[in-house]
């Protein structure tokens, strides 16, 4: 454990410096606020709270921009110790090849909730302030907080395994802008375009949901939906969202920083210094 | 005595290419071996199997009674790399304190440690900003953490002002005096040669060598040098009685073999005062070892 918060320690130190924490707060501030601000518009036929509102701006934010982040900050993780020489001497330290990388995974988890922490406050604070019955909206919040860090968790887990795949920052660094685009992007085109062409056959009842939910970033935006009728109403994909469970949503969103650890250390493994 | 490294039979191979071949040799608590070699001769792979960072195909490593690259090996294993890099952004006193806790060691001896390599004055600033030098004293100072028992220096001294190599070779002295075994790697023939006490040879990833430096010598017979200095006028007497060439004005050179060398000291000794000195020059480090460099086993 000693080792872990040890590595933990000089990677925050590094993003420090690197200016990584200061560009993910500015980043969700930033955005917050822009949310929050828009929100803030007179609302008054979804007779929801003004924070539900700006919850459900917040979410479809979050879908993009935290994987984003987190696989800026993580894909350099296993590379960029390749490129700069630094890995043989670590490796000979008594530790295992996984406790470096659940240091990096802390240092890289404590940035991310700091960012999410300031960027959501921001919007909370700025919406409470013009409307006091709002606060009807904070386990909204709270529950997009918790669950903005497990789906960034999972990125920052999947973006190790892409850095020591590739063992080359610039190659990483391709990989993870191409996974973002994949998954956040593409991935729910190419599902939206299978269930016009399926019309409403097997595919569409009996394999989307899974797939649907098999994509943290989907199962993230179902299961915040699911918890709020105001999101479900704002983001228009309820119908999507009432046929799977948020229980398997859930589930999706806490065990892929799991298994994304899981692949991140198996191909780290094969590194070779 | 328990040894602290042993190899045996130790075979890696590249592919086709054959890295290391049967090379086997031990080093013992408070030793200092010297690993020779041309580049590409097989130092680094063999310092990395010690390590454990990457696998052997045949042959047996034992490290400090484990296997290498177990837990409990790397404990008791300190490691300088050729070319030793840190992150940047980190000052020497934050990257030393990170690998005290590695080693379960208090992080409030980083600033001991960086004194002792001379860096108390930089210790606050970032590793970015250090020159070649600099950076080789933060590699030395993590090596230094804990008690290692074996230490693995793959070229410490590269890019160390003299003075600083010597200080760090008498900082090597005092850790095999204190019983930890060590096994460096260098270029610098001439620091070797006075400072360790064994010598192994590699040559195209076979060991052509392994003892001290004045049994190499004799397994060598390499030819001695005597330089005789006359005077300006005996010169050429000198040059016709002993059957040497004259060269530098005054000075008659003679070679030896090991066998010759008091018969001929005797006759130098002999012409009185026709000459005025002596000096007998040994084969150098360069020498034994491109001799023995030279002898590839197929």
């Amino acid at each position: 454990m000693t080792a872990i918060l040890a590595i933990a320690t000089a990677e925050f130190r590094i993003a420090l410096r690197n200016r990584w924490v200061a560009i993910a707060v500015v980043l969700m501030a930033l955005f917050s606020l822009v949310l929050a601000a828009a929100g803030s518009a007179p609302t008054g036929t979804l007779g929801a709270d003004k924070l539900s509102v700006t919850v459900a701006s917040l979410t479809s934010l979050a879908v993009y921009l935290v994987p984003l982040v987190a696989l800026l900050m993580s894909f350099d993780a296993v590379a960029g110790e390749v490129e700069r020489g630094t890995l043989p001497l670590a490796l000979t330290y008594p530790l295992s090849r996984a406790e470096i990388l659940f240091g990096k995974f802390l240092a890289h988890l404590v940035i991310l909730a700091l960012a999410l922490a300031v960027g959501y406050g921001l919007a909370a604070a700025a919406t409470l302030w013009f409307d006091p019955r709002a606060t009807a909206g904070l386990p909204a919040l709270i529950r997009l907080f918790w669950t903005s860090l497990l789906l960034g968790a999972a990125f920052v887990a999947i973006g190790y395994a892409l850095s020591a795949l590739a063992r080359r920052p610039g190659a990483a660094a391709g990989l993870a802008i191409g996974l973002w685009l994949v998954m956040i992007v593409l991935y729910d085109l190419g599902l939206l375009a299978a269930v016009v062409a399926d019309d409403g056959g097997r595919f569409t009842t009996d394999i989307f949901p899974w797939l649907l939910v098999g994509n943290p970033a989907d199962a993230f935006r179902l299961y915040n939906l699911a918890a709020s009728e105001a999101t479900a109403a704002a983001a228009g994909i309820g119908a999507a969202a009432n046929t799977i469970p948020s229980a398997h949503a859930l589930a999706s969103i806490v065990l892929w920083p799991v298994i994304g650890l899981a692949l991140a250390v198996l191909a780290f493994r094969k590194v070779t210094p | 005595m328990p040894m602290n490294l042993t190899l045996s039979h130790l075979t890696k191979r590249f592919g086709a290419t054959r890295a290391l071949t049967d090379v086997g040799f031990t080093v013992a608590p408070g030793e200092r071996v010297a690993l020779l070699g041309h580049n590409g001769a097989g130092k680094s792979t063999l310092m990395k199997i010690v390590l454990g960072l990457i696998p052997y195909d045949s042959g047996e490593v034992v490290v400090v009674g484990q296997a290498p690259g177990s837990r409990a090996a790397r404990r008791d294993v300190a490691y300088l790399p050729e070319n030793v890099a840190f992150h940047p952004a980190l000052t020497g006193l934050e990257q030393i304190r990170t690998y005290l806790r590695l080693r379960g060691e208090n992080p409030r001896d980083a600033m001991g440690l960086l004194e002792r390599v001379g860096l108390a004055e930089a210790a606050r600033r970032r590793i970015g900003t250090y020159s070649k030098g600099m950076r080789q004293r933060v590699g030395l100072a993590q090596a230094l953490i804990g008690r290692p028992k074996l230490l693995v220096l793959d070229e410490p001294t590269s890019g160390l002002d003299p003075i600083s190599r010597r200080d760090f070779y008498a900082m090597l002295d005092a850790l095999a005096a204190e019983g930890a075994s060590i096994l460096l790697s260098s270029h610098a023939l001439t620091e070797v040669e006075a400072r360790t006490d064994r010598i192994v040879i590699l040559s195209k990833g076979v060991m052509v060598a392994n003892d001290t430096l004045a049994a190499l010598r004799r397994q060598a017979a390499l030819p001695i040098q005597l330089q005789v200095a006359a005077r300006p006028e005996t010169a050429d007497a000198v040059a016709a009685r002993l059957s040497g060439a004259r060269f530098n004005g005054a000075t008659v050179s003679l070679t030896c073999s090991h066998a010759e060398k008091l018969a001929r000291l005797s006759q130098v000794a002999a012409l009185g005062d026709l000459i005025d000195d002596v000096e007998v020059i040994p084969p150098s480090l360069e020498d034994l070892y491109s001799h023995f460099s030279k002898q590839v086993p197929q």
